[in-house]
């Protein structure tokens, strides 16, 4: 690699592409209040969304990639303290009054969430739910606005959309309520849409069918698509470019045949080598030593040093800025210098827990 | 329903016969007590020199033609003089079920929303106070304040005693004078209604308030809500719509319960307000060991908790969908 290392400065994040973005996150940062004490659950959240980019956020539960996109939409709780910035379609949307903050969410972006079972109101019919999403933005009737429910649940493909219209969340199985979901998501023809692992508590056959609805209506409407999930194969299988999150930053950014070619940083590597392999019959699956820190007792210097492979006497002083190399980025002080990338030989390297020269 | 009347009436029925008192005092002079043709006759009159059994089965057949027999004191029937003091009782239960629910449900939400802040605990306190304190004590203090002190509110009472009523035609004074157009009627009789109403009611508002609070807790932080806000929804909306129309099923129970409660339940309030009602009725009819007054009492009692729930029943249907038959 000849790409050289410099730290990227605020607004240099740009996809090396010429799309404007659409979503563009510099510095996030979200702390929690409680009880006198203050933890971050997110220390400096940097990405971009271009229109009609399908991007993945990949982290474990509690690294923070809810959250902050959470706090990006103002949905945070109240003592929820969210800094940095949060730019849609130029507009700054930290510290907006909620007021403006309700015009653009359910119009310009929508979101939807992990459990189908608990985001339906369960006293009010799949129809009024997504009718309601119409006319919070539009002036319509309300005849109008059931017309274009049942419209848009045959757009997500649910069968017999006017019986179904009429009926109560608990009469659609998990699949169906994820679809009527999606169908309230992009009810007003959003730019953006942001799907907090949607397939988590579906079925494997049901989450395939849900990621094709979701692939279809983004090529269709051209969506910008911000896919948060813990599953590799689903950000492998349908995101264009990946943000990899670790502790509340984002440690490595790359397009997502790099990055799955050529991961840059060791918690990318180490995550990518612990994906079942079909071909390769291996004893134990890798795993990666240690757990995350909680929050608040986060190690000094880079916060993955003590699972890392690679760590060095440098990686416990310093924390690594996300480096740009090559129009990609990692938050490694060995970005350029890892070894080359064989998943199996990072999985026998970690089995004999020895640590690899970098 | 009608097995539940029966046994109502049963055990009504059986406790008079097992309490000491002797109803004969009730109805013969004391010193009549003691000549045993008076007694007699006086037994005569009133059945009790038959058999317990038959007895029994003479007051179901009347019971069945709706016919709750004769007082031994006001000589009247019974369900007429219920008939006449049910309405009042009935008004101001109602009112008070509009102050108690509306502050519970106003208190619990606003409590629940603006959790652990100044709101909260005042709405808890509130609550806390209106559930603990004895009716005798908060309404005969606010009595004091607002009637003696301040002399903002009537007395007791339920209307003025120096006005002409209107015509009864549904029982309730604030509706008849309404009716007949009678301002000054109207005005009085709501000024009277007022205090008892807000003192009973505060009772209520305590329960009610603390299981709004806590079931909007529980329903705030479900993922619809996440979803109703991500739409773009209001917070007002958001809480009411959303929100609020989840914790309905349990609050509708406590609201039914707390109503049927009230109709027999007000019985301090109405002695401390001099309110002609069902527990004042009650009270005197006990004091005076009127046994046709107490069983109709109680059956009325029973008959009142047994509509209320069905009532509650069929609301729940409206406000929970799952429980629906299709």
């Amino acid at each position: 690699m000849s790409a050289q290392i410099s730290s990227a400065p605020p607004g240099a994040v740009d996809k090396a592409g010429e799309r404007e973005p659409l979503l563009s996150i510099r510095g996030l940062r979200v702390g929690f209040r409680r009880a006198g004490d203050q933890f971050e659950a997110v220390r400096g959240i940097d990405l971009d969304v271009a229109k009609g980019e399908v991007v993945g956020i990949v982290g474990e539960s509690g690294s923070g990639k809810s959250v902050g996109m959470l706090a990006a939409l103002g949905l945070t709780s109240k003592n929820a303290v969210v800094t940095g910035s949060v730019r849609f379609n130029g507009d700054e949307l930290v510290g907006k009054p909620a007021r403006e903050m309700r015009k653009i969410r359910g119009a310009r972006i929508a979101m939807i969430f992990q459990d189908p079972l608990s985001s339906l109101n369960p006293v009010m019919t799949v129809g009024a739910q997504i009718a309601e999403a119409v006319r919070l933005h539009q002036r319509v009737t309300r005849k109008q606005a059931m017309a274009r429910a049942v419209e848009l649940l045959h757009l997500v493909a649910i069968p017999q959309p006017e019986r179904r219209v009429n009926q109560y969340p608990h009469e659609f199985s998990g699949g169906m309520r994820q679809r009527a979901v999606i169908a309230m998501a992009v009810a007003n023809d959003p730019d953006l849409l942001i799907a907090d692992e949607p397939t988590t508590a579906l079925d494997v056959t049901v989450q395939a069918q849900i990621l094709s609805v979701l692939r279809s209506l983004q090529e269709r409407l051209g969506l910008g698509l911000v896919l948060i999930t813990h599953d590799l194969g689903v950000v492998a299988g349908h995101a264009d470019r990946v943000a990899v999150v670790y502790s509340g930053r984002v440690v490595e950014q790359a397009g997502v045949s790099e990055l799955f070619a050529d991961p840059r940083h060791p918690y990318t590597r180490g995550l990518i080598a612990s994906i079942p392999n079909l071909e390769e019959s291996r004893e134990r699956l890798f795993s990666i030593d240690g757990s995350p820190p909680a929050l608040g007792r986060l190690p000094g210097g880079c916060a993955f040093h003590p699972r890392c492979i690679y760590s060095e006497a440098r990686c416990r002083i310093e924390d690594p800025p996300l480096h740009n190399i090559g129009g990609r980025f990692s938050a490694c002080h060995f970005a350029t210098t890892l070894p080359p990338f064989h998943s199996a030989s990072l999985a026998s390297a970690g089995l004999d827990s020895g640590s690899v020269a970098p | 329903m009608p097995f539940l009347v029966l046994g109502i009436a049963t055990i009504a029925f059986l406790i008079t016969t097992v309490t000491k008192g002797d109803p004969l005092t009730a109805i013969v002079a004391e010193q009549q007590m003691s000549n045993p043709e008076v007694v007699a006759a006086a037994k005569a009159r009133w059945g009790l020199d038959r058999p317990l059994p038959e007895r029994y089965m003479i007051y179901l057949g009347n019971l069945l033609s709706g016919d709750l027999g004769t007082s031994f004191i006001t000589k009247r029937n019974v369900g007429t003089d219920i008939l006449y003091r049910l309405p009042a009782t009935l008004e101001l239960v109602f009112a008070a079920m509009i102050f108690g629910t509306t502050l519970g449900i106003v208190l619990g939400v606003l409590a629940a929303y603006f959790r652990n802040s100044l709101i909260d605990h005042g709405a808890r306190l509130f609550a806390l106070f209106g559930s603990s304190l004895p009716v005798f004590w908060s309404g005969l203090g606010l009595l004091f304040i607002f009637s003696v002190m301040l002399n903002w509110l009537p007395g007791p009472g339920r209307v003025d005693a120096r006005l002409a009523l209107p015509p009864g035609i549904t029982g309730f004074l604030t509706i008849d004078s309404l009716l007949a157009g009678d301002w000054t009627v109207f005005k009085d009789a709501l000024w009277h209604l007022l205090l008892p109403a807000f003192v009973l009611g505060w009772t209520v508002s305590g329960t009610i308030s603390r299981l709004v609070r806590a079931n909007m807790l529980d329903v705030m932080s479900r993922e619809f809500v996440l979803t109703a806000r991500a739409k773009g929804a209001s917070e007002f909306r958001v809480v009411i719509v959303h929100a609020l129309r989840n914790t309905m099923v349990p609050t509708l129970t406590v609201i039914g319960y707390s109503f049927a409660y009230l109709i027999t339940g007000a019985v301090l309030t109405e002695t401390i307000f001099s309110w002609p009602g069902m527990g004042s009725y009650a009270v005197e009819a006990a004091r005076a060991l009127d046994f046709p007054a107490i069983i109709g009492v109680t059956i009325v009692g029973g008959l009142a908790f047994l509509v209320t729930n069905l009532i509650t029943d069929i609301l729940y249907v409206v406000a929970n969908p799952r429980v629906r038959l299709s």
